[in-house]
């Protein structure tokens, strides 16, 4: 299935695409898989997902369809996935 | 209510006569206190002058996460109404940043759901912060015991 994924602020300028369309295996059900997988996909990868990325004290967050979620979530296809640090507006 | 991103600038005045109508066509006669607050791009950082910053946000994410946080400021502190809005894109020094207002029937919920708008919007909308000098340019970071709160915030939606 495909899925779309969106990077954001440091995220973006490590792994150099803000959105892109991914092709998951059968095999990658959560969140969990696709860091897995994109972990694996180039060292910039490797290093904006970090080894922290999805832990409850992770500096990366990530979203599916513009809402909060975390590693245990369920992806479907079509979803748009972000990765992205903690916010600093305000 | 209402939650605005955009990169204009914006105008006190008329988000304040906005906040007023919609608290008064709510509750007329029994909107007692309006507090409103104006944030300012500061030109300086813990290591020195900066020219300005660098607003990036999630287009469509930041809209609702922001419309989100007003909704529940209204229903936590029993506001009459609220408003925030948020500039994204290059902004300047000593620029207007961002906005939030609140309506009440007393000053107190008024000042609290204000004081907790902008706390929370530093913690809970997808927005980042990258400040520039003349050479480089940075993202600003936040503090871990910020990150946890962030992610609570918005779980709970």
């Amino acid at each position: 299935m495909n899925v779309t994924v969106k990077t954001f602020a440091q995220l973006r300028e490590i792994t150099q695409e803000g959105c892109f369309t991914l092709t998951l295996p059968e095999s990658a059900v959560t969140m969990g898989d696709v860091i897995t997988l994109l972990k694996s996909r180039s060292d910039k990868w490797s290093q904006a997902l970090g080894a922290s990325a999805g832990s409850e004290n992770g500096s990366v967050l990530m979203a599916r369809n513009q809402q909060l979620c975390d590693i245990q979530t369920h992806v479907q296809p079509g979803d748009e996935l972000a990765f992205f640090p903690p916010v600093t507006g305000g | 209510m209402f939650a605005l991103i955009g990169d204009a600038d914006f105008d006190q005045q008329w988000l304040y006569n906005r906040l007023r109508q919609e608290a008064s066509q709510k509750a007329k006669g029994n909107v007692g206190a309006i507090v409103t607050f104006t944030g300012l791009v500061r030109d300086n950082n813990a290591d020195g002058n900066i020219l300005g910053i660098e607003l990036e946000h999630y287009p469509g994410m930041t809209e609702q996460a922001l419309t989100n946080l007003v909704q529940e400021a209204i229903t936590r502190f029993s506001l009459t109404s609220a408003g925030a809005v948020h500039r994204v894109g290059r902004l300047y020094n000593d620029e207007q940043i961002v906005w939030v207002g609140t309506a009440a029937p007393h000053r107190a919920a008024a000042f609290e759901g204000a004081n907790f708008l902008m706390d929370m919007l530093k913690q809970s909308v997808p927005l980042w912060k990258k400040e520039f000098t003349r050479d480089n340019s940075r993202w600003v970071e936040v503090k871990a015991s910020d990150d946890k709160a962030a992610l609570a915030w918005l779980r709970e939606k």
